[in-house]
């Protein structure tokens, strides 16, 4: 770029992006920052005080807080190599030539589970997946399978979460995949296709490399969409039996507008800010292209 | 490519393998629609029934006396204005970034990238007592403004890489011409961005239109927003499956359309230009 342009107009251009998102995205943080320090309970507000790190103190302790943060990163490593490892195969099976029409039929039909409304993947699982009435059931039924209670059992319903994380997102790993293997050279992907039979051999050393920035991507996002995610486990199981499907978000706000202890909460997502930041740091350095 | 002998069979097994992703990918869909057309009878009869005489009165009923149409309309409201918001204020940001060289260009895309990566939940919390205390509870100006936190940068990414995408030249020959700098963004870069407007404007809208949490903290009545309405027929003992998975089906498929619309870029608007 030559020309400089001067400073007036680059601040004209950007302010009012920029000053919006403080308003929007800063400044919230700075409130619940200052809520964090205080002891704030929705149902007694005239006690609301200021007490130092307490709350920090006492999430820091508290092995609820950390068992939801387990249970968020036990989900992400169960569901993650799944939507990698099936996603490669639908990868590998759009990417082969001929069937044109079936193929673009395939391709439309991965778009829809992710643009999926998280709130009906999670009401979709409450009718497929019940004890009684869920087609699931039926279905594993051909098969000589007993009922499965799915949303009354821990182990169950924390299966079937992790079944529509991977209904939903498997296709946008496939996609990105997909995206992967059409930029490796055809000559390349030929020649080694006429060196050898197998399919692995070619994958391992010839695909692979041209895949890792889809996969460090896929990586990247998965990690802060599970930390984020709300919506379809909130409308599934509510993050029962138990505490069993309580990931780090739903007990936030479980703690926030359901105990409503804002104090408690506060301090919990300013944890989760700090960690989610430190990730995103590590990874986008790691990766990102910058401007 | 010469026939070898696996071929035909390996034919076989594309085909097999794609009809599998096929079924797997809208197989819930079509659960949603047939339960939605059952009545409450049906839809509660164990095993399920596949083959059954639809109705419609599910539609009818959440629509007219349940008020799903006010949320919808709702829903409408909010996600276009956020949407047109997102666009109007990232636009020249996104040409900022893109053409101009400045000093914390980097961070500011730092930062930038991180909203992406923030739980709402972290600004939910906050969100709600200043909107409390401001007395904007169930207001859709409310909704509409705490989108724009993850609207206006994702209009940013994909507009920034839009802009990129125009031969510099183009502005150089404006510049000499004596235009300034907005009008070269406004007449000469803004035309030719059209397409990255429209993918931004398109995942903008989805996002808005599928978001929860804040919907469900933020609104009670007047602004609820369609999801909202969907999450609270759940309430109680004897759910109204066909209710909810009618009201599901109407929330769902104006998603779906513009998702098959921008299918050929949904990958980079995901990714965040991550992946072309």
């Amino acid at each position: 770029m030559a020309v400089k342009t001067p400073r007036g107009t680059i601040f004209g251009f950007l302010a009012p992006a920029v000053i919006t998102l403080a308003v929007v995205g800063i400044v919230p943080l700075l409130y619940a920052f200052y809520t964090s320090l205080h002891f704030f309970n929705l149902t007694k507000l005239k006690n609301v005080r200021f007490i130092w790190f307490e709350n920090y103190a006492s999430v820091l302790t508290d092995p609820v807080f950390w068992e939801a943060m387990g249970r968020t990163f036990a989900m992400l490593l169960i569901a993650l190599p799944l939507q990698i490892a099936i996603g490669l195969g639908i990868a590998l099976i759009l990417h082969a030539p001929g069937l044109g029409f079936l193929r673009l039929l395939t391709r439309l039909s991965l778009v829809l589970p992710m643009a999926t409304t998280y709130a009906v993947v999670g009401l979709l699982g409450q009718v497929m997946f019940n004890l009684k009435f869920g087609v699931v059931n039926q279905l594993i039924g051909f098969l000589g399978i007993a009922p499965v209670n799915w949303i009354g059992d821990p182990f169950n319903a924390f299966a079937m979460i992790i079944f529509w994380d991977v209904w939903q997102w498997t296709p946008f790993v496939a996609l990105v995949l997909l995206a992967g293997l059409t930029t490796v050279p055809s000559e390349v992907e030929e020649a080694a296709h006429l060196e050898t039979k197998s399919w692995w051999t070619v994958l391992r050393h010839v695909q692979l490399p041209f895949l890792m920035p889809g996969l460090v991507a896929v990586l990247i996002l998965r990690t802060a969409d599970t930390l984020k995610l709300f919506d379809m486990v909130f409308t599934l199981t509510r993050g029962g039996p138990g505490s069993s499907t309580e990931l780090i978000s739903l007990m936030i706000q479980r703690v926030g507008f359901r105990a409503f202890d804002q104090g408690v909460a506060s301090a919990q997502a300013i944890i989760l800010l700090i960690i989610t930041i430190i990730l995103a740091q590590f990874y986008i350095k790691a990766f990102y292209k910058e401007v | 490519m010469a026939a070898t002998p696996g071929t035909s069979r390996s034919l076989g097994a594309q085909i097999a393998l794609m009809l599998v992703i096929i079924v797997f990918c809208v197989f819930p869909f079509y659960w949603m629609v047939t339960t939605s057309l059952k009545t409450q009878v049906l839809a509660l009869e164990s095993p399920p029934v596949w083959l059954f005489q639809p109705t419609v009165s599910n539609y009818l009923t959440v629509l007219f006396d349940d008020g799903v149409l006010r949320t919808l309309v709702n829903s409408l409201i909010v996600a276009v204005s956020t949407t047109a918001l997102a666009i109007m204020l990232g636009l020249p940001a996104a040409y900022a970034l893109a053409r101009f060289e400045f000093r914390g260009k980097k961070d500011l895309w730092f930062w930038f990238i991180t909203n992406r990566m923030i739980s709402p939940i972290v600004l939910a919390l906050p969100f709600f007592l200043i909107v409390r205390n401001l007395g904007m509870l169930d207001k859709h100006i409310t909704l509409i403004l705490i989108y724009l936190t993850f609207n206006l940068p994702i209009v940013i990414w994909i507009c920034t890489d839009q802009f990129r995408s125009i031969p510099y030249e183009l502005d150089e020959a404006a510049s000499l011409e004596g235009a300034s700098q907005w009008r070269i963004f406004r007449s000469i870069c803004l035309p030719l961005a059209m397409p990255g407007v429209a993918v931004s404007g398109i995942f903008s809208f989805i996002f808005s239109w599928n978001e929860l949490m804040f919907a469900l903290v933020l609104t009670r009545t007047n602004a609820k927003t369609a999801p909202a309405m969907a999450v609270s027929f759940m309430e109680g003992y004897n759910l109204p499956y066909g209710k909810i998975m009618a009201t599901s089906t109407l929330i769902v498929i104006p998603v779906l359309i513009f998702a098959l619309i921008a299918s050929k870029h949904l990958v980079r608007g995901l990714t965040m230009g991550a992946v072309k």
